[in-house]
């Protein structure tokens, strides 16, 4: 048996078995089944992965079952391994399964568990399903799978009104994404007359230069299939335009923003551009709208993350930007770096995720950074990967010598971008560059506010709360003026500490060790032909001048420096700076107005017509002459028909006589 | 000569005189009673005039069930009149209107 049947199907087998039998099973047994599945599956992929590092491992597909076959459309269940797959396996499958055990103490105390490692375990599955995908129509199955799971658990807390919202924000803003991914599987069937993959990217370069009509218009035939993919992959990966939904989703648990939300569903955009990368590489216009997007959105969540209190929505801006950069770099050709910054990133912005969430843990569900500080001597354990994870992202290292995961797959894109000598790929370097500085000082800017100065903790109300509970039936209200209200946070118990561990080791070292087979100018045969390879780009990204390797590092200490003085040294500073900028502040501290911006001119409007339709079209109309005229109509005639029963013997008698007249009369006259 | 046109004309005006005094009258069920009995009697003359016209006996048979009924129901009404006047002191047509749903 192959072991990818098992890898994918295991986690479906879990969360139909623990879905269905919820609390009859109950919670260890139903979350020994999904975890140790997960754990299976883990153990499964990383031989996978390995092999193909390695190089001794050829890609193929395994057949599931026969689908569809209608006419000229025929496609099939089909698992496909190569390396972009196995690189998604072991992301996908390890971070689960991490994610999987650190529920364990993470929802501990929630009443609802079994349902909770049901779905991730149903979200496991479905993105699975997408990244093993052979055909477009199997990869849109786990696009929608992943995006039926993610509302299932954004909304998992679904009595709080606040998550239900913003479960229905990500669905509906996602399917405005989908339809164009629907639209592009349309038109890629309409003009290779076939969903498959493989053949639709062996025959891309030939309709390269055709036109297609659309909307009314005449545009290249690849450039519009492209675009209409990757408004797809925006809504999914969150990029201008189609992010608003990731900021929200912040409502579900925090094992879920780390899965789903950072490490595997999020990525699944890039995953897709990268899969399709050899048509993409078919139209450079496409080429160059994927990076313009993606250097916007970097530029832009940075920016918003700067601003941010809640430290899950720092994270969550932050995230929103790293796919910017896998963008970038996917749009300027570089795939294998898209892919090596996608693959570092699942591990440290997990790590990052889950850190977070021990904080949140240990402060009774505080996540206003405002309420943290000096938590560094409280949950060390939790402090340290916290910084490893900030050292990662932030990109830290030494040219030629040690980096974190960041560091080597961030200055690749930014390598790749400059390489490119487009004026795009400058756009996108100039950008990657800014939000570098911007990156690094609202990462250190949460640790410092986080860990360091003195407990801010007495404001809080989830902390103040826990002390009065704490506290109830001692009667006492002993005085603490160190700002910590007398409340002691404890360290996360060790079934969440063990992920934190194991993700710190990925942040510390998966640069390290596999930049070689990724980026390298021997990477096409780790590749295998799987993404768009280009030894020309690697060649320009190994030549860009020194200054161009050195400043990421240079803003990197810039941002680190800005942040320790705003945070440590002089704590006074950011307010006074925000003030003194305040229009700016303003505008980027309410996340640009986009908000606000699509509640104008899609929401109300929809509102507005929506009460319109059903004012004037439904009730004015349909209901007005249908259902309601009938009954009006039947209510008026007996009405008249009542008055005639006036109970007088004489007046019957009259219209007995005229009846009896009248039946004569016909009979006579017929 | 009197001939078969004359005894219809004169049914005809008795069961016209009937049925006006069932629905004009205002004033008394008993009237309504003796309309009824009008209309019968026009009927029982209509039977009695053809039966002889065309001399076939069954009309006048006809006619003495025809009375057997009328007397039947001209009891059975005074009796209900009876009762109705005792529980409310009037028969007058014009108080009579509850004969409704």
């Amino acid at each position: 048996m192959e072991p990818i049947l098992l890898i994918v199907f295991l986690p479906l087998l879990a969360a139909i078995v623990g879905g269905l039998g919820n609390r009859a099973l109950g919670n260890v047994a139903v979350k020994s089944i999904t975890t140790g599945s997960l754990f299976i599956a883990c153990a499964l992929s990383w031989p996978i992965f390995l092999s193909f590092v390695g190089g001794h491992a050829e890609p193929h597909v395994v057949q599931v079952l026969h689908w569809v076959q209608s006419g000229s459309l025929t496609f099939d269940w089909a698992l496909r391994v190569d390396t972009l797959t196995a690189i998604m396996l072991v992301v996908v499958t390890s971070v689960s399964a991490l994610v999987h055990l650190y529920s364990w103490g993470y929802m501990a105390e929630d009443p609802d568990q079994p349902r909770f490692f049901a779905y991730l375990s149903l979200f496991t599955f479905a993105m699975l399903m997408l990244v093993t995908a052979d055909n477009l129509v199997q990869m849109f199955f786990g696009w929608e799978g992943v995006g039926l799971a993610s509302y299932l658990l954004i909304g998992f807390w679904f009595r709080k009104p606040s998550a239900s919202a913003a479960a229905i924000k990500a669905f509906v803003v996602n399917r405005v994404g989908d339809l164009g991914f629907m639209l592009g599987i349309f038109g890629t069937f309409l003009v290779f007359n076939t969903v498959s993959i493989p053949e639709i990217l062996v025959r891309a370069p030939s309709m390269a230069g055709s036109t297609i009509g659309f909307l009314g218009m005449q545009w290249d035939t690849m450039t519009i299939l492209c675009i209409l993919l990757f408004i797809g992959a925006m809504g999914k990966s969150a990029q201008l335009g189609l992010h608003t939904w990731l900021p929200d989703a912040m409502e579900g648990p925090t094992p879920v923003s780390a899965l789903i939300h950072a490490a595997t569903m999020v990525t699944a955009g890039v995953f897709m551009v990268c899969r399709l990368s050899p048509m993409f590489e078919t139209s450079p216009t496409a080429m160059a709208v994927v990076t313009a997007v993606g250097a916007a959105t970097l530029f832009f969540a940075a920016t918003i993350g700067t601003t941010q209190w809640d430290i899950k929505r720092v994270i969550a801006y932050s995230t929103c930007s790293q796919l910017g950069y896998m963008f970038v770099a996917a749009g300027v050709g570089a795939p294998g770096a898209a892919m090596f910054h996608l693959f570092t990133h699942a591990f440290f912005k997990a790590l990052l995720f889950l850190g977070a969430g021990s904080v949140i843990h240990a402060m009774h569900h505080e996540q206003d950074m405002r309420y943290y500080g000096g938590l560094r001597k409280h949950i060390p354990l939790t402090f340290w990967a916290m910084t490893m994870g900030t050292l990662a992202i932030t990109g830290v290292g030494i040219v030629g010598l040690f980096g974190f995961a960041g560091f080597y797959s961030k200055d690749a894109i930014l390598e790749a971008a400059f390489g490119a000598h487009t004026s795009i790929g400058a756009f996108g370097f100039w950008m990657g560059i800014f939000a570098a500085l911007l990156t690094s000082f609202y990462s250190w800017r949460l640790v410092f506010l986080t860990f360091f100065g003195k407990p801010r903790w007495d404001q809080s109300e989830h902390i103040q709360h826990a002390v009065r509970d704490d506290h109830h039936g001692a009667g006492h209200h002993a005085k603490h003026d160190d700002g910590t209200a007398g409340y002691h946070p404890h360290e996360s118990p060790i079934n969440m500490l063990i992920p934190l561990g194991v993700l710190s080791l990925g942040a510390i070292f998966a640069g390290l060790v596999f930049n070689h087979s990724f980026i390298s100018e021997g990477a096409g045969h780790f590749w295998q032909g799987s993404v768009v390879f280009s030894e020309e780009l690697i060649h320009h990204m190994h030549g860009v001048p020194t200054w161009v390797k050195w400043a990421p590092f240079t803003v990197m200490i810039t941002g680190l420096a800005i942040a320790w003085y705003g945070y440590i040294r002089n704590p006074a500073f950011p307010a006074k700076f925000a003030a003194a900028i305040k229009p700016l502040y303003t505008f980027v501290y309410n996340k640009w107005f986009f908000d606000e911006l699509y509640d104008r001119i899609f929401v109300r409007p929809a509102f507005w017509l929506g009460e319109k339709f059903w004012k004037l079209g439904d009730q004015g109309l349909i209901d007005r002459f249908g259902p309601n005229g009938s009954a009006w109509v039947v209510v008026q005639g007996s009405r008249i028909a009542s008055k005639l029963q006036t109970g007088f013997l004489y007046s019957y008698a009259l219209v007995m006589l005229l009846g009896l007249t009248a039946a004569i009369s016909w009979v006579l006259v017929h | 000569m009197i001939g078969i046109e004359h005894y219809v004309v004169v049914s005809s005006i008795l069961f016209v005189l009937g049925v006006l005094g069932i629905f004009l009258n205002r004033k008394n069920v008993i009237i309504i009673l003796m309309a009824i009995e009008l209309i019968l009697l026009a009927v029982n003359i209509n039977l009695v005039a053809f039966s002889s016209f065309l001399g076939d006996l069954t009309g006048q048979v006809f006619a003495m069930f025809v009375l057997t009924v009328a007397a039947g129901e001209a009891a059975v009404g005074l009796a209900i009149l009876v009762i109705y006047f005792r529980d409310r002191g009037t028969i007058a047509v014009e108080d009579v209107s509850q004969m409704k749903g």
